[in-house]
């Protein structure tokens, strides 16, 4: 199932790639070796056991680039297209693409260095202080069957600090994958609230993954807001690779009809005294289908480790279903590791008690669904971001905003 | 003396709950075998009894509870049938539970829930919805005529909150929303002497001309801080005896064997 692909790299390589330097060419090829190798993985895998993408490898996706829109970039940023940085700081470039989102974690992410072109690269200068979110939305071009590999490098530099939202947009109406890789990487001291949105068409598919990489001290709020494709994949990667550094993942989905998400996240505790805390919802109806499986790695001498997970998932209607999975593997001795997961319909009690405080049926329920959405949303940090994506959850749940909103 | 013209108060005579030969089960077992009631507006009942006479049933199928099946008698609420009523009708037309285990909601602010609430019933009185700042004055009115600060209003409404937070939580809804009748079910469970005081002042404070209440109690001590215009004694279902707020005393001393119950 693996040739439309391999074959489609092979006239990328011809044209499009050519003017590469020699050291992406190189990591574009060392991908496709890998893809070749390993093929698209099937429900056989443990790690896929949710999701069967069968159908992408059997599509013939046509290769495009992403349409990206920048806001106008606050001072002290540079956001440049990867092309740019080719030329402008190759070096840099070297030094972080592809280091820390390794080919060999999942084929998509193979099959998205073969096709490194299409990306941007944000960098913020050590000790700068941007206060303004940078917003960077990705959209599916309007082609038949599109196929883009959008890629994002955020490099903040020591002590820097910054605010992201990182947006995947467009409901074609056709089939389409995008197949997204972010990198982002954080020096001593640095601290970033990202956000990031992902909202497509019922025909899309979208294959995406995150790897952070946190150096001492260093603090990162991230947010993943899905609301739904046909097929969501998200890998989630963070390794804590400095002492007292500060990771918290946020997830939250919202899907109906046959929706199907599939969050997998792994924090990776390599050095002692990090704190990392993890917040997935999940609201289902239709016949939506959600996955969260969430490793924690505390590795040998990472002491005085600090992690927590949960993960609440709540089905609207008998069709919708969510599988929850912790994986632990703890290989030190002084550590603080919990988790706890749901999944279940709306509590009759919680009904039953707002109900007795005058609220109509409808409206309780509507309150307590709300309310999954809104335990993840109050953890946004980023200035703005909360309150758009409220609106847009609300206005998915039917639950209307009272008089003067703020929740 | 000269009645007043525009005196809207229920007349004496009219009970604002009348509770007649009420029977009900839960999952087929008959909980309730015939209880009889009378609360006139004004008025402070306390029900107590033994561990299983069926008094939180009591509590929760008057406010609409679905665990519970009425099989025969009556309630009938300012003259209402009460069975007629969903529980949010019965909230909007002043009947109030403070909750034995209230319950957490995850996402949703203390705050956010109370202005809900307020503004279900005001849309039921035809009233205009209060927005937040008109709300945080009236929240401010209640917890300072109660001696509250606000510092668990913008915390998820009763998650991770201690027993003795939940139970104040109750009741600062029981200021907010203004019932015509509040029960109190087992309002004193799980406090410490401190939180009872507490929690104890805040009903006194609410305690009027126009609101009437039941409280559900196992023990006498609560008593000796809401102190009842009547007693009753709940015992298999049934109430055994009614008095004064001497019978509490008179169960503290010989326990509900000595009383019959």
């Amino acid at each position: 199932m693996t040739a439309h692909f391999l074959g489609a790299y092979k006239a990328f390589a011809a044209n499009g790639a050519s003017g590469a330097p020699p050291w992406l060419k190189e990591m574009r090829e060392r991908a496709i070796a890998r893809f070749a190798e390993v093929g698209f993985p099937t429900t056989r895998l443990e790690q896929w056991r949710f999701t069967n993408v069968q159908p992408i490898s059997e599509t013939p996706f046509e290769l495009q680039r992403s349409s990206w829109e920048l806001d106008p970039v606050p001072a002290g940023v540079t956001v440049s297209t990867l092309s740019a940085t080719v030329a402008t700081a190759p070096d840099f470039l070297q030094a972080h693409l592809g280091r820390y989102a390794d080919v060999a974690t999942s084929p998509f992410t193979a099959l998205a260095t073969a096709f490194l072109a299409d990306g941007i690269v944000i960098r913020v200068a050590a000790r700068t202080v941007v206060t303004d979110p940078i917003r960077v939305r990705c959209r599916i071009p309007r082609n038949p069957r599109p196929m883009t590999h959008p890629r994002l490098l955020i490099v903040l530099e020591r002590e820097a600090r910054a605010a992201i939202v990182e947006a995947y947009e467009g409901d074609t109406g056709s089939v389409s994958l995008t197949n997204s890789v972010t990198e982002v990487v954080l020096e001593e001291g640095a601290q970033l609230d990202l956000c990031r949105e992902q909202r497509e068409g019922a025909l899309s598919n979208h294959v995406a993954a995150s790897h952070f990489h946190q150096a001492r001290d260093s603090r990162l709020v991230f947010t993943t807001v899905a609301l739904g494709a046909g097929l969501v994949r998200h890998d989630i990667h963070g390794v804590l690779d400095g002492s007292n550094a500060y990771l918290i993942l946020n997830g939250l989905s919202v899907l109906s009809d046959r929706q199907h998400v599939d969050h997998h996240t792994t924090i990776d505790h390599a050095k002692p005294h990090c704190e990392s805390h993890e917040y997935f919802n999940g609201v289902f109806d239709g016949e939506s289908h959600g996955v969260f499986n969430g490793r924690i790695i505390v590795r040998p001498g990472a002491q005085r480790t600090d992690s927590k997970q949960t993960n609440n998932n709540l089905l609207l209607s008998r069709g919708a279903r969510a599988d929850s999975q912790p994986q632990l593997e703890i290989y030190a001795d002084d550590v603080k590791c919990t988790h706890g997961s749901t999944v279940g319909p709306l509590d009759p009690t919680a009904l039953f008690y707002l109900r007795s405080r005058g609220l109509g049926a409808a409206e309780a329920r509507g309150l307590l669904t709300y309310g999954f959405g809104a335990e993840i949303l109050d953890r946004i940090a980023v200035p703005g971001a909360r309150q758009r994506l409220d609106s847009e959850i609300r206005a998915r749940l039917g639950v209307p905003e009272m008089v003067g909103s703020a929740a | 003396m000269t009645p007043p013209t525009t005196d809207h108060r229920p007349q004496t005579t009219v009970p604002l709950l009348e509770i007649r030969d009420l029977h009900a089960t839960v999952e087929g077992n008959e909980i309730l075998k015939g209880v009889d009631l009378t609360v006139r507006t004004g008025e402070v009942h306390a029900i107590m009894g033994p561990n299983g006479s069926g008094k939180s049933t009591l509590a929760q199928l008057l406010a609409g509870h679905p665990a519970y099946s009425v099989t025969s008698g009556s309630v009938r609420f300012d003259g209402k049938d009460l069975f007629e009523l969903d529980p949010e009708e019965r909230a909007r037309e002043g009947l109030f539970l403070a909750f034995q285990y209230p319950v957490a909601i995850r996402g949703i602010t203390n705050s956010y829930f109370l202005r809900s609430a307020v503004n279900a019933m005001r849309k039921h009185k035809g009233l205009p919805e209060l927005d937040p700042l008109d709300f945080l004055q009236v929240l401010e009115d209640k917890l300072k005529a109660i001696g509250w600060d606000d510092s668990f209003m913008n915390r998820a409404v009763n998650e991770g909150f201690s027993g003795g937070e939940k139970k104040r939580n109750e009741i600062l809804q029981l200021a907010v929303l203004e019932p015509r009748l509040a029960i109190l079910d087992e309002t004193d469970s799980g406090l410490d002497i401190d939180a009872l005081k507490t929690v104890a002042a805040a009903v006194n404070a609410l305690r009027s001309k126009e609101r009437s209440f039941v409280v559900v109690t196992h023990y006498q001590r609560l008593l000796n801080y809401i102190v009842p215009d009547f007693v009753h004694v709940l015992a298999e279902g049934r109430i055994v005896r009614s008095g004064g707020k001497e019978l509490a005393l008179t169960l503290e001393e010989k326990g509900y064997a000595g009383v019959g119950a």
